[in-house]
Order: C-alpha cells, then structure tokens, then sequence
C-alpha cells in the first residue's frame, strides 16, 4: 500500500518541524561547546530522550520485530539483560568520572585517565566506525524506502543525507537531541496503535501465546519458547536463539551490554550534554524507564507477524518469503504497518520510521564530529588554534562525515561482504572496551601501557576466537573458522555472545599485569577520574526519590519483576 | 537551551492530531476494515491532540514563569 496525500501530508509536517527546529536553533550555537555539547544546558528528561532514541535508530526497531518473529519473547533479553542494568551503572557508577572530569568525549576521558595513545587507539576506531555504521543504516533505509515510499536509492540517500546534514549544520548537538525527542514520541505514538490493533486482531496476549505455541512446536521447540525469555535458556537446544543462560548474562548482559552503553560516545555524548552532574547523572536512569517497555513496542510486533503468519485466513496477515524460501523478518514492522493501518495514520507510522532513520544518523554524525574535531583534529593536527576555528572545523567535519556515510551506503549497496567484515572488525575493536573502563574507572593502579596493551591484546583475542570457532552449520570465512576449526557453537549469537566474553577477559587480564610491571601516575593527578581518589558525591538537593542511586534501585527492581512476569 | 522543546514538539502534534482527526471525521468509513472497523484516524488523532495540548501547556507555563 502506497502512501497517499494525508500520509504525505504528515510526512511533510515532520520535515518541516525538523528543519524549523535547526533553524530556530542556529542563533543559539556561538561556541564550540554549544556546537558539540549543546553548552551542556539540556534537561535531564529531554537528554534521557535522546539517549534512548540516539540507539533507536531504524535498523534497530526492524531488526528487533524481525527477532520479535523469529525468536520470540527471548529477544526482550536484548533490553531487559542486555541494557537496562547498563544504563543504571552508567548512571548510578559511571558519569561521575564522564561528567565530573569535563571530558568533553569519551576518547579524552581515556586521554586524561590514561595517556595519548589509548585516547588516539579508540578515538580513531570510534570515528572510522561510526561513518560507516552511519553509511550501513543509510543503505538500509534507501531499500526500506524504496519498497514503502517507492523512492529509488538514490533519492532517498540523497534526500535525508541533506535534511540531516542542514539541521546539524545549523543547530548541532542541540538539533540532534531536540530531533530524538520529536523521534521518540514520534515512535511511541506510530507504534502503540498498531500492537494495539495486531494484539486485538489475534484475541490479545492469550490469543497470541496460543499461535505462538504453534510457531514454536512447528519447530520442534517446547509451546512456550517464543512467549516466555528464561524458561527455555537452560540448554542451547530449546530455545530457538541457540543460546544458554550463562552466555546470556555474561556474553550480552555483561560484556557486550556495558561496553555498548556505558563506554560508546554515541550515548554517553547525550548524557554529557545535560546542564548539571545530577542532570547527566539521571540522564540513563529516565531513559532505563522506557527502555524496559520498548519490548511491547519493537518486538511484540514482529510476535504478532509470525503468530498471524502460522496461521493464515485468521487475519490475512502473511510474512512474505526471500528468494532462498526463508521467512523475510525484516518486513514484520512495514508489512504490519501497511496491514492494519488506514491512510492518515500510515503516514504517522512512515513518519516514525523516517524520524528512526534520520535520527539514528544524526546521532551518529554529531559523536563523529565531536571526536574527530577534539580527540584528532586538535590533538593531532591543529592543537593551539581558538575556539572558533574548532566550531567550524567541526561544521566543516559535518559535511565530510556526511559525505563519507553517502559514499559507504553506495559501498555497501554494491559490496554487500566488505561491510559485514568491518562491522566484524568493528565488534572486534569493542569487545574489550568495558573492561579497560571497568579498571581505568575503580583501580587507581590501572596505567597507560596496561590500558593499551590491554585493549589491542583483547582485540587480537576477539578475532582469534573467531577465528577458531563457528556456528554449527556455516561454512568457514565471514561467520569464523577462518584459522581452524576448534569449537562449533549452536548458533551464530552464541557464538557473538563468546566472543566478547574472551576479548573482555583476556583485556582485563592484561590490563592488570601490565600495569602491575609498568609505572602507575602520582595519585593527585588521578582525583576525579578514579573511584577511590574521587570525593563521593552528596546528592542533597534533591528529594530522596530523584537521587540516583534510589532511582537506579527503582529500575533495577522494575526489570527483575519484567523478567519474572515473562519468565 | 535557547528553544524550549516542548514548544516545537506540541506544536507538531497539534498539527498532526488535527490533520488526524479531520481526515478520520471525513473519511470513507470503509477504509476502516484494515483496522478492525475502529476509525483509528479520529480515536488516535485525538490521543495527539490531547498530547500535543498537554505538551504546549508545560512550555507555556514554564515561559511564562519567566516573566511573573
């Protein structure tokens, strides 16, 4: 189904506001601070928004539907183990020494905690993956596009590579942030309807578990693989994830889950933009709120394509197939859309997708030209010039990391394997990250040359046990086994989830003996940036109920009893 | 800083809330099958309308706690 003039018409009152906003913006941006940290003035409610929505972005809520469909409820692991708890940490542990230290990225913070080289090491991996990751979800959404909106690929690319590349131009980070927020209830109110009409539409939850026992049983799994997310982790064998409790809780609640959100610029750039420490320290915390939720929104959804398709003629529903037979998960969201949507609130559903997407490469231009201008561009570069050839190096920045994301979204619509070998490189390069973090943030004796060591130790241990392993029924080269064949997992996540496991171990290993041999700094240069030698903060000013620590409890509390419901 | 986005974001949903609510009272009924016989345009446009109000209400209040 084809938009038409009142979808359009929608559509185009989101451009207008997007634009409308960069415009209104652009007096307020007269430094580099309020280009690249919004003056550090933003609300903690707006900046816990945009922390959420910045790791929102379009492949994300297609990519979880299509895990809704194809591994059931087990995916809200993705949220509820895998970032929930990170985020509280983040908050509760962790921003004192971002917020407090006046980094201005998270690369400084390594450069101020550690030394040169571990800042340059990550700021420029940081840098090269956000480009391309950025150039990934643009090629993504050119085919999206051109399959919902009938926009050829270059349109599409073309099109919103210069929507965004205007609104940073002219209101920066703030542009950025104040268009998650519009994103957020964008998706909140684009998608609610539709879980609603879907979950009405197959008899409610009850209606949905018992078409989803059939899913699972069609499979050879137990009735209740797809609905519940503890019950069947026991044994890789009996969920359809192919995974076991302990690589859950470790591989993605762990490793993969703290290096992601507590050590990625990309997020933590939001929460160093709110205007007080105990702003930045609530940021994660208000947005862990929604976040547990986000389940009923992007997963739920897909639970319900693959419930209607199992059962064909209840609805009509059917998931299309792919030219090699298997079921096309990635069209749960844009077929459930063009199902049960009417004209009028089919465009407020396109809408969401396109905010998803735009915002989603926002995000990922503003922590680009953050870094490159401070953690490159004046510590490698230019190191002595004034702020105000750094503010518009980093406009300059804005139109080159837009410009190198363009070209690998055409990289990838023609090279399909080179991306997925550096998206390869990339997890490779953030698998240890946490660990260096974990010692760099709690363990005054932590050095330089031990945090170095560790981090590219880490990173060769990533691809060495990649190298040795593969998924149980995959052929040795982009999927591991590229070495030799040492261990088969039953599935490619478990795999993923051992992966980090082995890097993060292996860096913290390192880490510590490396600096047990190598010279640790004098203690008073490391007060503010390590636990132990940091004053704890007295959060008095606030009522008891807004003070981190409570609120982080809150959360934490909510989640378990989320997990317990859909044990 | 500078734009209080509370503003820009009720702004937007009142719009989009109107052109929901307007379409959906003057809209071919049988387009409505999809979604289960609800007029889903009018119900949810008046969800944004009530949001977007909600939203320009705090702005407002906030702006003009500025001045008193």
């Amino acid at each position: 189904m084809h938009p038409r003039e009142i979808d359009w018409l929608i559509m185009a009152v989101y451009f207008v506001f997007v634009l409308g906003v960069g415009y209104a913006l652009r007096r307020h941006v007269k430094t580099s601070t309020d280009y690249f940290l919004s003056g550090r003035s933003i609300p903690a409610w707006v900046a816990g928004l945009a922390f959420l929505s910045a790791n929102l972005g379009a492949q994300e809520v297609i990519g979880m539907a299509a895990s809704g469909a194809k591994y059931g409820m087990a995916t809200s692991h993705f949220y509820w183990v895998g970032a929930v708890p990170a985020m509280v940490f983040l908050g509760v542990f962790m921003m004192p020494f971002y917020y407090g230290s006046q980094a201005r990225s998270v690369p400084e913070y390594l450069k101020l905690r550690f030394d040169e080289k571990t800042r340059g090491l990550n700021a420029i991996s940081f840098a090269t993956m956000t480009v391309f990751s950025s150039g990934i979800s643009m090629y993504a959404m050119g085919l999206l596009l051109n399959l919902l909106l009938g926009w050829d690929f270059d349109t599409s690319v073309w099109l919103s590579a210069a929507v965004v590349l205007i609104y940073i131009l002219l209101g920066g980070l703030t542009s950025a942030i104040y268009n998650e927020v519009l994103q957020f209830f964008l998706i909140v109110f684009g998608f609610a309807p539709l879980v609603f009409l879907g979950l009405k539409d197959l008899g409610g939850w009850q209606g949905l578990t018992a078409r989803l026992a059939h899913v699972a049983t069609a499979q050879g799994f137990a009735p209740q693989a797809w609905s519940s997310t503890w019950s069947q982790m026991g044994d890789p064998g009996s969920n359809p994830m192919g995974v076991e409790w302990f690589g859950v809780a470790m591989g993605l609640g762990f490793v993969l889950s703290f290096g992601y959100w507590c050590t990625d610029f990309l997020v933590v750039q939001r929460a160093m933009a709110a205007h007080s420490m105990s702003a930045a320290r609530r940021t994660p915390l208000i947005a862990a709120v929604p976040k547990m939720l986000f389940p009923f929104l992007v997963i739920v959804p897909g639970m319900i394509a693959i419930a209607s398709t199992q059962h064909t003629g209840a609805s009509g529903f059917v998931l299309p197939h792919k030219a090699d037979g298997t079921l096309n998960y990635d069209l749960s969201i844009p077929m459930m859309l063009s199902h049960y949507f009417p004209h009028g609130m089919l465009g407020l559903g396109l809408t969401a997708l396109l905010a998803s997407f735009m915002s989603g490469m926002a995000g990922n231009v503003t922590a680009f030209n953050t870094v490159w201008t401070y953690d490159i561009y004046q510590a490698y570069i230019n190191r002595g010039a004034s702020d105000h050839h750094y503010l518009n190096m980093g406009r300059v920045a804005t139109v080159f990391g837009i410009g190198l994301s363009v070209a690998a979204a055409y990289v990838a619509n023609h090279f399909n394997n080179i991306m997925d070998m550096l998206q390869l490189l990339f997890a490779f390069v953030n698998a240890p990250l946490f660990a260096t973090f974990l010692l760099g943030m709690f363990w005054k004796r932590a050095t330089g040359h031990g945090a170095f060591a560790g981090l590219l130790s880490g990173t060769a241990a990533a691809a060495l046990h990649h190298g040795v392993s593969l998924p149980r029924g995959s052929v040795p080269g982009i999927k591991g086994g590229w070495l030799a064949l040492l261990h088969a997992y039953p599935s490619e996540m478990a795999q993923n989830f051992w992966t980090a496991i082995w890097a993060f171990t292996v860096c913290f290993v390192v880490t510590l003996a490396v600096s047990l041999i190598t010279r640790p700094r004098a203690e008073n240069e490391l007060a503010g940036l390590v636990y132990s030698l940091t004053p704890r903060l007295r959060e008095t000013d606030r009522a008891w109920y807004a003070r981190p620590a409570v609120l982080g409890a809150g959360v934490l509390a909510a989640t378990l009893l989320l997990n317990l419901i859909f044990w | 800083m500078g734009l209080d986005i509370r503003i820009p974001l009720g702004v937007m949903f009142t719009l989009l809330g109107l052109l929901l609510t307007g379409f959906g009272f003057f809209s071919d009924p049988a387009i409505y099958q999809r979604s289960l016989g609800i007029d889903i345009n009018l119900w949810w446009g008046l969800a944004l309308l009530l949001f977007g109000a909600v939203m320009l209400g705090f702005g407002w209040r906030a702006a003009g706690g500025g001045t008193h």
